[in-house]
């Protein structure tokens, strides 16, 4: 790897970067430095121009204004391959993987140099060797996990001998120890002289990693620290601007009577690299939050599609909301019942892009108020509309935008606004803060919390560890669509969900047994 | 040459125009380009190729003038949809349109003129062998030259590196450009081969399979060789396949009309596009979405800069 250059002089200096488009300016003015061997923390909310400046850096777009020096000398980085030429390498948030092709394809193709497969096999397996990297070359990449298939993009940038590795939101989709192995690679490249761009908005992970940091807000520097010696919620104050309370809970909750029971609930996998459930059990008591973990593509979607009456179970008796039988009625019937539901997909899935908010509103709330005999109820879809922006502090920018035109963590309030303004008896929500700014996931946990407090049954289902720890009262885990018992939170610790996250913990079980 | 073997010999006639189309569009939709238009291509290959061959009396210079045409139809089509990223679908179905109608005028003056067959190689000693020597070794060069551009595209897309890197374009147009790939370039080219396959198809049609040439002459060949294309899972080898059925469905129905079983004859035309529907069918019945299609088949590319 390259040699260490004397102290002082940085590896790449980023000179008052601004970035226009139209009316928003995304990057203002920014001055970074970055030393060779050094990991320097980038911080800042969503939107906060984290991901225009990285871009930038990469070659992706172009710099409306400002200078980029490698090494002291300036260059222009117009397209991603003069980067990487440079000795700049990527690993994005959401991964730049071709899901049908083989590991090793995966990794050939970025390769600049001429290759054959047998060639890159071998060179996998000794950066594999040196980093902790394990990888098989032959498996395709959708039948990996999001652990393995960051190693994919991590070893395909080693492969090129970078100076400079830029990491975004590299723990977002990984298990507690999957992320502990990245930090102990991230520090064995460090020693071996390579830079590394970290970007988070996880302070802890932060603090234990790097040495300096900057912190973005509103596309401008507003500090660079050194986040070992900020405590994490200064360094929070400093990304959102404004001190975060922390999540107030409600009065201790009181088990009130199931609102949903799911027994022996099975189904196939939907589609080709879908998830079968298997023999789920589960029960959520009006005033509780129930937590469901798990990495990514373990079934998560499957249940909330068998939940919400997205997929009909076999069995009537599979799902029982409210008492009733309804594990082959479908999702309006189940609202009837006073349920509600968020899916994961906020554009697309839980809001149409180009439809106004007020058209939005439809989605959820036809069955039950906005439409009658089959006519859309313009002014009642208005005024309900109004009222979620009110109620849940969505900034819109007019009155009744579409909702393509909401910023992530706007429109998830929206969605999670518009179930929770019906009082609903039970809620099911999939990822309510995935993707979504501090402040905005502050916001709809505490609108959680509260509904709960009012006595509603709540399931959330997250791949946030600290989310669920935070506001669910039991927890359990699900692992290749089945799911582990369901336990109160303070008998869980952040180690055993990980490793039922990874279905080892039954194994280790029998291990200690002998 | 008794009727078994007059007939295999036509089932190798009538696929071989479907297997050079089929692949040439397999290579466009696997960078992730869906073009239409290979009816239109085919059309227009078939008109220039006969009107050149007609007009300067060669079968080389005919083959040339289809490939030609169909590249620059699909040069038409590869700066719609590539330079101002437009709907692939409408464009594609508008090349189509415009194949069939141009064809049409280039091929007036030459409607009842007619061409010699092409000479069919000859190895002597193995193509006098019964029934399999004509088959095997007595075929016409366009055949030969089907099968060994299967072989080559299943090798290019398989074990060549800018094979992998169209695969790529294709899978996730994207990523790919986030990883510096240059993803215009790639489909434009991808596109003017498929532009060059349809041509040839077209050729084909024209000089070896009917010998003269006549409007709308390519019959919904195009549609065909599309359907093949998911058909064949978007992989070369079971396009080879699923050409010499479907070929053989259209030589069997014309066997079939000329026996006279009582079936109407309108039915028994229609009986290739009909196993045309039944197998992508039974193709998403089995599978739940096409399967191997290319991730980003059909979508626009427009990156942010």
């Amino acid at each position: 790897m390259a040699d260490v250059s004397p102290s002082g002089s940085p590896l790449v200096e980023l000179k008052g970067i601004s970035k226009r488009y139209g009316d928003l300016l995304a990057n203002d003015g920014i001055n970074l430095a970055i030393q060779p061997g050094e990991i320097h923390a980038l911080l800042g909310e969503n939107g906060a121009g984290k991901s225009t400046l990285v871009k930038i850096l990469y070659g992706v777009i172009e710099p409306s204004a400002g200078q980029i020096l490698w090494e002291g000398r300036p260059v222009s980085l117009s397209s991603p391959v003069e980067a990487r030429a440079l000795g700049l390498g990527m690993v994005f948030q959401h991964f730049s993987l071709f899901d049908e092709l083989t590991v090793a394809e995966n990794i050939a193709v970025a390769l600049t140099d001429d290759w054959d497969l047998a060639t890159v096999r071998s060179k996998l397996g000794d950066i594999s060797r040196a980093y902790g990297l394990a990888l098989e070359p032959d498996r395709a990449v959708w039948t990996l996990s999001a652990g393995e298939r960051q190693r994919i993009e991590i070893v395909r940038c080693l492969l090129q001998n970078p100076r400079l590795l830029i990491l975004d939101e590299p723990t977002s989709v990984l298990t507690p120890q999957e992320a502990e192995h990245l930090f102990v690679t991230l520090d064995k490249l460090s020693a071996d002289g390579c830079a590394i761009l970290y970007i988070s908005h996880k302070l802890e992970e932060v603090r234990r990693l790097c040495r300096s940091a900057t912190i973005l807000r509103g596309g401008r520097v507003v500090a660079s620290i050194d986040p070992r010696e900020r405590s994490a919620r200064d360094i929070a104050a400093l990304m959102v601007g404004n001190e975060i309370g922390e999540v107030r809970t409600g009065t201790p909750h009181v088990p009130k009577g199931a609102m949903l029971t799911v027994s022996k609930l099975s189904m196939p996998a939907g589609g080709l690299h879908g998830q079968a459930l298997e023999d789920i059990n589960l029960v959520a008591n009006a005033g509780e939050i129930v937590g469901i973990a798990g990495i990514a593509g373990n079934g998560q979607s499957e249940l909330f599609a068998a939940l919400s009456g997205e997929r009909l179970a076999d069995k009537a008796d599979a799902v029982v909301i409210a008492g009733k039988t309804c594990g082959t009625i479908d999702i309006d019937n189940r609202r009837r019942l006073g349920a509600a539901f968020v899916p994961e997909e906020r554009l697309g899935h839980a809001a149409a892009p180009t439809h106004r908010l007020s058209e939005n509103t439809l989605i959820s709330h036809a069955a039950t108020e906005v439409s009658r005999s089959g006519f859309i109820l313009l002014n009642a879809a208005r005024r309900l509309a109004t009222a979620i922006i009110k109620a849940f502090d969505v900034r819109t920018p007019n009155g009744d935008p579409q909702a393509r035109k909401l910023s992530g963590g706007n429109l998830q309030k929206f969605v999670i606004g518009r179930e929770i303004i019906r009082q609903p008896k039970l809620l099911i929500v999939d990822q309510p803060t995935w993707g979504v700014d501090a402040g905005a996931a502050r916001l709809i946990r505490q609108a959680l919390v509260d509904l709960a407090g009012e006595g509603s049954a709540v399931v959330v289902i997250s791949q946030d560890l600290d989310e669920l720890f935070e506001v669910a009262d039991r927890m359990a885990v699900i692992h290749q669509g089945r799911l582990s018992a369901v336990k109160p939170v303070n008998e869980w610790t952040k180690e055993a969900v990980g490793l039922e996250m990874l279905g080892i913990a039954q194994t280790q079980g029998a291990v200690h047994a002998v | 040459m008794s009727t078994f073997e007059a007939i295999l010999l036509t089932i190798v006639t009538a696929s071989t125009p479907l297997l050079i189309a089929a692949l040439g569009e397999l290579v466009t939709e696997r960078s992730g380009v869906l073009n239409l238009g290979v009816e239109g291509m085919m059309a227009m290959g078939a008109a220039c190729s006969f009107a050149a061959a007609v007009t300067f009396n060669s079968t080389l210079l005919g083959v040339g003038a289809g490939i030609v045409a169909g590249t620059l139809m699909a040069a038409l089509f590869a700066v719609v949809v590539l330079g101002f990223a437009a709907n692939q679908v409408g464009s594609g179905l508008a090349l189509t349109i415009l194949g069939l109608g141009l064809s049409g005028l280039i091929g007036a003056p030459f409607v009842g003129a007619r061409r010699d067959p092409v000479a069919p190689i000859s190895i002597p000693g193995l193509s006098d062998l019964p029934v399999i020597g004509r088959l095997f070794f007595g075929q016409d060069l366009f055949v030969y030259a089907s099968i060994l551009l299967t072989i080559a595209v299943a090798y290019y897309l398989g074990r060549i590196r800018s094979g992998l890197t169209l695969r790529s374009i294709g899978e996730n147009h994207t990523s790919a450009h986030a990883l510096g790939l240059p993803v215009w370039r790639v489909r434009f080219l991808a596109i003017l081969f498929g532009g060059a396959c349809a041509g040839l198809a077209g050729a084909y049609l024209s000089l070896v399979y009917t010998r003269f040439w006549s409007p709308n002459m390519t019959a919904g060949r195009g549609w065909i060789a599309l359907a093949l294309v998911v058909f064949a899972a978007w992989r070369p080898g079971w396009a080879l396949i699923g050409a010499y059925i479907f070929g053989a469905a259209t030589v069997l129905q014309l066997h079939a009309q000329a026996a006279q079983f009582g079936v109407p004859s309108q039915l028994l035309s229609a009986v290739p596009y009909l196993a045309t529907i039944l197998a992508l069918l039974l193709l998403s019945l089995r599978h739940g979405r096409a399967l191997g299609a290319p991730g980003s088949l059909g979508t626009p590319f427009v990156p942010d800069r």
